[in-house]
């Protein structure tokens, strides 16, 4: 704490070239970012750090004119300022290079990168202009192999996101906004992106870097700052603080949720054949030879920060990829299930609570019944009918396992709430009678109450036999249900742990690839 | 050049970013080159002239639906505000030349005010363009019909034939070139003046827009509508710009119906036709239904596809029952080869999106 920096304090420093103060931002009421005192200095590099969830994504829309704040107010050079929209931000000097690329796919490279204000010739977009303009940009990101007449959707991703940095340079940005801006980059572009910010900073730009690679932090940035569920918690320069001091910083808060008991059954499980094994998985460029394994009765997690390949792992699992390449054994057949329908029908069949239960899990419009029986129409019908008396008892039972709350069960599904709407996927998916649950996240944006209840059905689920592997963006839920976890980074199992080894620190050390006890 | 080997040549490179249109042009090529063998008269101006006027209305019709289809939207009036601006000019096109130019302009901006109309629903009522232009479709074609109860019209003659047989005619009518014999004049003499007229609209009207922000917009939006909105794209401006010149060019059509036939006739069944041909003519030219890819000139080749196959009817003594049918196996033979596109998609979920 000893040389952090309170507002106002340092004079060595540059002035504020953007200040936020007491910036709040709600989503249905539920808190994003709370009273928020944020600034930034030209010519410096400016890391934001805090885990999934703590605001960083919501403080970057605030700042690139897409989201408005409900309370607060932003000084642009002792200004204050308000940004109706993204170009009200970029007029001001403020360019943002978004996770979700901004490129137009069907759109030439050098149409891109000068989209909104290209060089004109009797008030015509000059073609050629705009060529030279690209190669010039494109040549101060070493890209110079990135035709400008070709179309984005042509480049791999790691070309896309180096045209994306030649589009925020051409802008003349004064504060950059790198948000995990070296995800998909080569080690080389990653090299010509840190000599970038390097030109910038002694230009006098500001920039903010977001990563979620802890040496990146470390060999870019002079100042970091720390976030926390949705609040600012510290910022001081780099060196400041251990990696281990900033890990904790990161997490700062206390287990509440309550957990069922694990069995201790290290012994017997161990030696259980796997009814899942997977072996080197490879899916483009998110998956990058992963290995695990999943025994029944054993609740495995799957941890890391958001995007390092949890979904990709689990979508191909249950058939929606092509091209996985692997060597993959579900029970007793080898090799992946092809689509959805083959994975829930197998002999070991399979079920997966996807990521949006409001598009990939539910038809919100449909009634509950319907989507209760959405997946298990065979077991319930005769012949080609659906068989009114087998769909009213499954119905019946699925509501009572799970003690949905319900009026009718022919309302719309989507008058329930977030709790009740994911009882009604995890109702669906348990009417098939699954061996292998993939959960992606299913605690997400519900309510405490029904996260315990979803825990406590975790665990009963494993007792009675069956093999989960469960992808939660929140450590405390890997830590409390998990009989093992595997930490993802860049597509790759980076670090198995199992049993009391499973710790918030080592979780949140392996999530960021940084050793802490060597720290 | 050192880049020069990574980097594919200009032409090799216009092919695969335009296959549908490329593909679109060999077809028309070879349908109108046979066409025109088989035919007793073939490769002479008056085929050519007969061709030609029978392929304007569609072809504008057709460029005009192109630009909601860029952004990712339908529009279900095109038809009927060709309808109506047809009624429009059966009404104005006459007096003196003055009288006859304003007459003009005022049918054009009643189709753009039209369109203008139709992108303010769409933007500012948050209206699916399909249901919208459902609804305007259904109010233009009411005030046509309000307009010209029974067929009919008084159009200017020495307009009607200058402006549907060749160049020579156009100059031996207003007495201009030496009525039509200065030396000038003779490579055109031939070229009929409804081609030309596609071609002028095309190139004053949709070249210009295609090099606008306002343009790359809309291909913006129908390629990523999110993008272009983090990007700082005037979304808005684009999307009831794109309507807008989708009436002004199907009221293009509709001024040379007009002309071509005289009169002005609020004909339902045929507004309705005109729409779906228009539809049809913009896959047709390669232009995705999705939006962001394509463009009018593309559609224009698709316009002309749709007409050729019609005109061999005529020559090969087929009967004309079997035109719809025939018709309908060429569009989805056409449509089948942009279905290949899905075998390349990796997450089956993207399917759906």
């Amino acid at each position: 704490m000893d040389r952090a920096l309170k507002p106002g304090e340092r004079t060595r420093m540059t002035e504020a070239i953007v200040e936020y103060q007491g910036i709040s931002k709600y989503f249905a009421g539920i808190r994003a970012l709370e009273g928020v005192d944020f600034k930034c200095r030209s010519g410096s590099v400016h890391a934001i750090l805090g885990e999934n969830g703590a605001g960083k994504s919501t403080l970057i829309k605030i700042m690139a004119g897409v989201l408005q704040p409900d309370a607060g107010s932003v000084l642009m050079e002792g200004k204050e300022v308000s940004f109706a929209g993204p170009q009200a931000a970029v007029d001001a000097g403020i360019v943002c290079m978004f996770q979700e690329l901004s490129l137009i796919p069907d759109l030439s490279v050098a149409d891109n990168i000068s989209i909104s204000s290209p060089p004109r010739r009797f008030g015509l977009i000059d073609r050629r202009a705009q060529v030279r303009r690209a190669e010039e940009l494109l040549a101060r990101v070493r890209c110079e192999d990135v035709d400008p007449n070709a179309l984005v959707r042509e480049l791999s991703l790691s070309r896309r996101q180096m045209v994306e940095i030649a589009k925020a340079l051409g802008r003349n940005p004064k504060v950059l906004i790198l948000d995990e801006a070296t995800s998909a980059l080569t080690a080389r572009d990653v090299r010509t992106v840190y000599d970038l910010l390097a030109e910038l900073k002694d230009a006098g730009v500001a920039s903010l870097f977001i990563s979620h690679r802890m040496h990146e932090v470390e060999a870019l940035c002079d100042t970091l700052s720390v976030f926390r569920n949705g609040q600012h918690i510290e910022t001081f320069q780099k060196g400041a603080k251990s990696e281990r001091e900033i890990v904790r910083l990161m997490i700062g808060r206390d287990v509440d949720a309550q957990f069922p008991p694990k069995p201790d059954r290290a012994g017997d499980a161990a030696m259980a054949e796997p009814i899942l094994e997977v072996k080197n998985l490879k899916w483009g460029n998110r998956l990058n030879g992963i290995d695990l394994s999943l025994r029944r009765g054993e609740i495995v997690g799957l941890g890391g920060l958001d995007g390092q390949g949890q979904k990709e792992l689990l979508l191909a699992l249950f058939g929606v990829l092509k091209d996985v390449a692997g060597d993959v054994r579900v029970g007793d057949r080898k090799g992946l299930p092809t689509s959805p329908a083959t994975a829930k029908n197998a002999a070991t069949r399979m079920a997966l609570v996807p990521e949006d239960r409001k598009t990939e899990g539910l038809m919100l419009d449909m009634s509950i019944a319907d989507n209760l029986l959405a997946s298990s129409f065979r077991r319930i019908s005769r012949g080609p009918f659906i068989d009114p008396g087998r769909a009213a008892a499954e119905i019946g039972k699925g509501i009572a396992k799970l003690q949905i709350k319900i009026g009718s069960a022919d309302d719309p599904v989507m008058t329930l709430s977030g709790g009740n709407q994911q009882k009604v996927v995890l109702a669906k998916w348990l009417m098939i009678d699954p061996d292998i649950i993939l959960l992606n996240d299913p605690t997400r944006g519900i309510d405490v109450g029904t996260k315990q209840e979803i825990y406590r059905l975790m665990r009963e689920l494993a007792n009675e036999g069956k093999a989960i592997l469960f992808y939660s963006s929140d450590y405390a839920e890997l830590i409390g249900c998990c009989d093992r976890v595997s930490v993802l980074y860049g597509g790759r199992v980076v670090s198995e742990q199992s049993g009391d080894g499973i710790t918030e620190e080592s979780l949140v050390a392996a999530s960021l690839n940084i050793d802490v006890e060597a720290a | 050049m050192k880049r020069s080997s990574t980097r594919s040549s200009s032409l090799t490179r216009w092919l695969s970013q335009n296959t549908g249109f490329a593909a679109a042009l060999l077809l028309f090529t070879a349908l109108f080159l046979t066409y025109n063998v088989m035919h007793p008269r073939g490769f002479s101006s008056a085929v050519a002239i007969q061709n030609a006027n029978e392929t304007v209305a569609i072809a504008f019709v057709a460029m005009a639906q192109t630009l909601p289809v860029l952004i990712g939207g339908l529009d279900l009036s095109v038809g009927a505000v060709m309808t109506l601006a047809n009624c429009v000019a059966s009404e104005l096109l006459t007096g003196s030349p003055l009288q006859i130019v304003l007459g003009a302009v005022l049918t054009l901006l009643t189709g753009a005010l039209f369109g203008f109309m139709n992108g303010c629903i769409v933007v500012y009522g948050r209206i699916q363009p399909i249901i919208a232009t459902l609804a305007t479709g259904a109010v233009a074609i009411g005030l046509a019909l309000l307009i010209r109860p029974k067929p009919g019209g008084n159009v200017d003659d020495d307009l009607s034939w200058a402006l549907t047989n060749s160049v020579w005619d156009l100059a031996d009518t207003y007495g201009f070139a030496d009525g039509g014999e200065a030396w000038w004049l003779r490579p055109f003499a031939d070229i009929p003046v409804p081609f030309l007229l596609v071609v002028l609209i095309a190139v004053i009207v949709w070249v210009p827009f295609r090099r606008s922000v306002t343009g790359r917009t809309v291909y913006a939006i129908g390629s990523a509508e999110g993008a272009a909105y983090m990007s700082g794209l005037p979304i808005q401006r684009a999307k009831i710009t794109a309507f807008t010149l989708a009436g002004f060019l199907a009221a293009c059509g509709g001024l040379y119906l007009a002309i071509q036939t005289s009169s002005g006739n609020a004909d339902v069944q045929q507004a309705g036709a005109y729409t779906l041909n228009s539809i049809a003519a913009v896959v047709l030219g390669g232009t995705s239904l999705l939006g962001g890819t394509g463009g009018a000139i593309a559609s224009l080749v698709g316009a002309m596809i749709l007409r050729v196959i019609s005109f061999y009817f005529r020559i090969l003594d087929i009967d004309p029952l079997l035109q719809p049918l025939i018709e309908g196996l060429v569009l989805l033979t056409a449509v089948s080869f942009g279905a290949f596109r899905t075998l390349r998609v990796k997450n089956q979920l993207d399917l759906f999106r």
